[in-house]
């Protein structure tokens, strides 16, 4: 069963593809709590590839490594660093545990290389991705809302996206 | 009313069917209620419990789930109502034949639910349809739909002929389709206007229930609040990460005061 580990891939990966593999900056998350623990810097195992050769890393895991199923693509929104994370989880379809990729992108401008034309199975991923958080997939067949209607403006899971109703009314300012 | 019924079934005891018009049109209509066979959501496996054996709802007489929405008298909002599924909820009512009655099944159609306060939840499916039942639960059991059917059974059995709306000389405040959202940039539109922004409390109120007249109840939920759509409004700025600042804090201050603000 192929059990390649996360620190192994980043040795592999920045092996092979000099230049790719960047080295991860600890995030600042949120604010310290008033009571409870302060989060750590945000660093996990994770390999962060930079975002213009995101498509050769992914298809070095396909081709060498045999991680051929993308599973999702996922983005999570770091306001106070101002930065998109992108994260691509891959399978190997013979078994084992998963790898993932991560990508930074400035919130200002976030595009990334699409995946769709060599997994079409990204298609929708990166719909998703878009709709909600408005990262431009450069090279994507059909770019278009997936989940709102194709009239909106605005990306509503972004962090700055307004809430107003009953849940946040009076909550400590 | 109860005297009537007495000696009507005295009178029946002894062999002599007397009736109104208005108690047997009544007693057909509530008999055979059809609902739409629509789900939306997980009230939806409840629904189909409640028409199955266990729950039998054939007992009922509303048994027949119509897949269209020219056959039905009853269309069971089972579930969450999305903005973006809206617009075809209110085309189904549209297209209901009268009489036609409305249960709000769940607390996602009965109000939003715990998605509320989401982005893409509509507040209650009475904004934009009057409700005859209300069902409280997440899911409700079926009994408790089978509770709501004779709720609105009950309450056909106490309509006047002459006073019903699609019948009556009286007021006919919905004589026109009930107006379909359309989607708009910001959120749900009726006309051209804005009515239920995303990340945002709708400005229509929701409509009263049939034997209340059917109109909008002009109570908007949280009239005090100044509704504008503050997406790419540059003054929002950031309290922190997780956080927006810019409009909650109006809101909320404006909100802690909302004992004060007269109900009317």
């Amino acid at each position: 069963m192929p059990n390649v580990s996360a620190d192994d891939l980043r040795v592999r990966l920045g092996r092979a593809l000099p230049g790719v593999v960047q080295e991860v900056y600890p995030l600042k998350v949120a604010p310290p709590p008033a009571q409870g623990h302060a989060p750590a810097a945000f660093v996990t195992g994770d390999t962060l590839v930079d975002a213009a050769r995101v498509v050769d890393a992914a298809l070095y895991l396909r081709d060498v490594l045999g991680y051929a199923y993308l599973s999702d693509i996922c983005v999570v929104d770091y306001l106070t660093d101002g930065i998109f994370e992108v994260v691509y989880r891959f399978y190997n379809v013979e078994g084992g545990p998963s790898l993932a990729l991560k990508v930074r992108v400035p919130r200002e401008n976030p595009v990334v290389p699409s995946l769709t034309p060599d997994w079409p199975g990204a298609n929708f991923h990166e719909r998703e991705a878009f709709d909600l958080y408005g990262i431009t997939f450069v090279g994507h067949p059909y770019l278009h809302r997936i989940y709102m209607w194709d009239e909106f403006e605005g990306f509503p899971m972004r962090k700055d996206f307004p809430k107003q109703g009953d849940k946040y009314i009076g909550e400590d300012e | 009313m109860a005297d009537a019924n007495n000696i009507q079934q005295d009178l029946e005891q002894q062999g002599v069917f007397l009736s109104t018009v208005n108690r047997f049109y009544n007693w057909g209509r509530r008999s055979s209620i059809w609902p739409m066979s629509f789900g939306l959501a997980c009230c939806a496996i409840e629904m189909m419990a409640f028409g199955l054996s266990r729950y039998d709802v054939s007992r009922f007489g509303a048994e027949l789930f119509r897949a269209s929405p020219r056959q039905s008298d009853l269309m069971i909002v089972a579930g969450t109502v999305t903005k973006k599924m809206l617009p075809q909820v209110v085309r189904l009512y549209n297209q209901m034949a009268e009489p036609r009655y409305v249960i709000a099944m769940g607390a996602c159609a009965t109000s939003g639910g715990p998605f509320r306060d989401g982005y893409n939840v509509v507040r209650g499916v009475d904004l934009f349809l009057p409700v005859d039942v209300y069902i409280p639960g997440c899911p409700p059991r079926p009994e408790a739909l089978l509770h709501a059917l004779i709720t609105l059974q009950e309450q056909i059995d106490n309509q006047k002929l002459g006073r019903l709306r699609w019948y009556g000389k009286g007021d006919k405040p919905q004589m026109q389709d009930f107006p379909v959202p359309t989607f708009g940039a910001q959120g749900l539109e009726v006309d051209g206007k804005l009515v239920d922004p995303v990340g945002g409390l709708p400005s229509v109120s929701p409509y009263t229930s049939p034997e209340y007249g059917e109109q909008k109840s002009g109570q908007i939920e949280h009239p005090e609040i100044t509704r504008h759509f503050p997406i790419m409004d540059p003054t929002v700025a950031l309290e922190h990460a997780l956080k927006a600042r810019g409009i909650s804090p109006e809101i909320a201050a404006n909100d802690l005061k909302r004992d004060e603000v007269s109900n009317a």
